[in-house]
């Protein structure tokens, strides 16, 4: 979706690769067949190359030229090599966006997990309106993020906001939740978390429908009681669920611009910058864009993302060939 | 243990459900509030004296953005459908060669962020003068959409029985006569599953939108939102109540199509 992004974090999902099926040799000749499947999916490929390679190309381009606005026009950037890379790496502000970005992705998707997880093992029984319920719940990641972003930035607002009056009737002060860098990500997490339990929900809840009940009725047999019955059947059974679950949601937040920027747009004094919100910053979020260190901390940032991606791939084919 | 349903699960189960959409109330609510209201403290928890001068405000502002992200999603619907459901069918029932590699580029394609694309696509369309038009956002918002598509299609279409295909091609029909007979009307579900989805996307974005459009005439709703942010901090029942109607299609879509949203969320990504 983002899942957004979800979505962002628009979270999204993305079948297995190679789907099973052994293909059966067509009558009317290997070859023949051959050429009309390339047919049918030359789309596909001039539209991959023409709208992901060539962008992408362009950004590492951009990356590793020095790009200024005239420049961009006349197409005559000087070759700078790998100085953007290395300003980027040496700037004060990357060790801070990338523990921003830790602790943005890891405490989003922690609870994100153990709510959803809750969720999912709560509508498990099922009693009257679990359906409607669950499907409510779908209803925050359906929403554009710019309007769940603009909705959390209200809420939270310090002097106007209802969280702070349902805060104050508990004899809780006034949080300045998106003016003060101590509370800033704590407020861009939970509206994250938020964002991301929905897709949670479902995908674990369609990982315990295939828990098949036997086990449950035999453990209850042996006399397990609810508690006993998940850390001792459920969660270790639904642990490559999970594990595929939690590696997606991390590829999906380190992506997280919208929600981000919308709320604090990385402020205040950097506490919400992550990598992303940095890379966009420099491009977009001025008046000038600034695309060469952008795409140098967008390219950072494809590295990092596709180093888990390939884990989640690993793992993914693991789980099938066993 | 079926036979009996507790009440007191339902209640849990509303009770957790009120929590959840409680943002979404809310939106709702500051929608209706006067602007006076905005700075009680405490507010209203129920749009007491409720006004709609947010939603005139929308209308007379917000109605051509929602008319280009309307265009925007249709536009991206239909570029996904056409390219995701041909290739779907070469990888799951054709031999295309090279037909796992494809399925890798596509799984890696989703993993890359979407500011790094827009970096690209920027310094692509200033060259064509492509930015700020509507067909520049289509084909940027598609690429969220597409290799999802493509995965479903395929997915979808390896399920279908074999001996479908075999009969259409005993009665002489060709791969194309194939696809648009017999294989599409199929799969008419995964293809309102994607459509769903392409259409949801291309509605929300803003990191393209707000890349490539920025200084467009015909904006989408999501920058028409973001402007009343930046300009207009105060008018929060306005932006709450274009925040309202911009998620009417996702509240319609989420009514009409529930169970191919959840399909969508969960095709593949649980396999057993």
């Amino acid at each position: 979706m983002t899942i957004s992004t979800a979505p962002a974090a628009t979270p999204t999902r993305a079948p297995a690769p190679g789907a099973p099926a052994p293909q059966k040799r067509r009558r009317g000749g290997a070859s023949g067949s051959r050429w009309v499947a390339a047919a049918f999916a030359a789309p596909l490929l001039v539209y991959l190359l023409a709208f992901y390679a060539y962008p992408l190309i362009r950004s590492i381009d951009l990356s590793i030229h020095d790009y200024n606005v005239r420049a961009f026009v006349q197409g005559n950037a000087e070759f700078v090599g790998l100085k953007n890379y290395i300003d980027v790496i040496s700037s004060p502000l990357f060790g801070q966006a990338i523990w921003n970005t830790v602790v943005f992705v890891v405490g989003s998707l922690i609870f994100q997990y153990a709510i959803g997880l809750a969720l999912a093992v709560f509508f498990r029984n099922n009693f009257r309106l679990s359906g409607i319920l669950r499907a409510l719940f779908l209803v925050p990641w359906l929403l554009p993020l710019i309007v769940s972003g603009s909705t959390w930035a209200w809420m939270l607002n310090s002097d106007n906001g209802i969280v702070n009056s349902v805060l104050q009737t508990f004899g809780i002060g006034q949080i300045n939740w998106l003016t003060s860098p101590d509370t800033s990500m704590l407020a861009v997490v939970i509206a994250n978390i938020w964002l991301g339990i929905p897709f949670n929900l479902v995908i674990l809840y369609s990982g315990l429908q295939n828990i098949s009940a036997d086990v449950y009725e035999a453990a209850s047999l042996d006399g397990a009681g609810p508690w006993r019955q998940f850390w001792s059947i459920t969660f270790p059974l639904l642990r490559p669920v999970s594990a595929i679950t939690l590696l997606l949601g991390l590829v999906y937040t380190l992506k997280v611009v919208d929600i981000i920027w919308i709320m604090t747009k990385g402020g205040p004094a950097n506490s919400t910058t992550t990598l992303a919100i940095w890379s966009y910053r420099e491009a977009f979020g001025t008046g000038q864009p600034d695309l060469s260190p952008a795409a140098a901390v967008g390219n950072i940032l494809i590295v990092i993302a596709l180093i888990f991606g390939f884990i989640y791939l690993r793992m993914q084919r693991r789980q099938e060939n066993s | 243990m079926t036979a009996r349903r507790p009440w007191w699960k339902t209640a849990l189960g509303i009770v957790f459900t009120a929590l959840m959409l409680f943002p979404v109330y809310w939106m709702v609510n500051v929608s209706f509030t006067k602007t006076q209201d905005l700075r009680l403290s405490p507010p209203h928890i129920f749009p007491v004296d409720a006004t709609l001068d947010g939603y005139t405000e929308v209308l007379q502002q917000q109605l051509p953005n929602l008319g280009t992200s309307l265009l925007i999603g249709l536009g991206c619907v239909t570029l996904t459908l056409v390219i995701a459901a041909p290739a779907g069918y070469a990888l799951a029932l054709l031999n295309l060669r090279g037909g796992r590699t494809l399925n890798f580029v596509l799984l890696v394609a989703q993993m890359i962020p979407g500011v790094v694309m827009a970096m690209g696509f920027y310094a692509i369309y200033v060259r064509l003068g492509l930015l700020n038009s509507v067909g520049g956002l289509i084909l940027a918002d598609s690429t969220i959409a597409v290799p999802f598509g493509v995965l479903l299609f395929t997915a979808f279409m390896s399920g279908l029985p074999r001996e479908l295909l075999q009969a259409a091609r005993m009665d002489g029909a060709g791969a194309w006569r194939t696809f648009t007979s017999v294989v599409l009307p199929l799969s008419r579900n995964s293809a309102l599953t994607v459509a769903l989805f392409a259409f949801l996307w291309a509605w929300s974005d803003f990191v393209f939108a707000s890349t490539l459009a920025r200084n467009s005439v015909l904006k989408p709703v999501t920058l028409g939102i973001y402007s009343y942010i930046g300009n207009n901090t105060t008018q929060w029942n306005a932006i709450m109540a274009t925040a309202v109607v911009a998620s009417i299609p996702a509240a319609i879509l989420l009514i009409v199509a529930q169970r191919y949203v959840a399909a969508g969320v969960t095709a593949g990504a649980v396999k057993d």
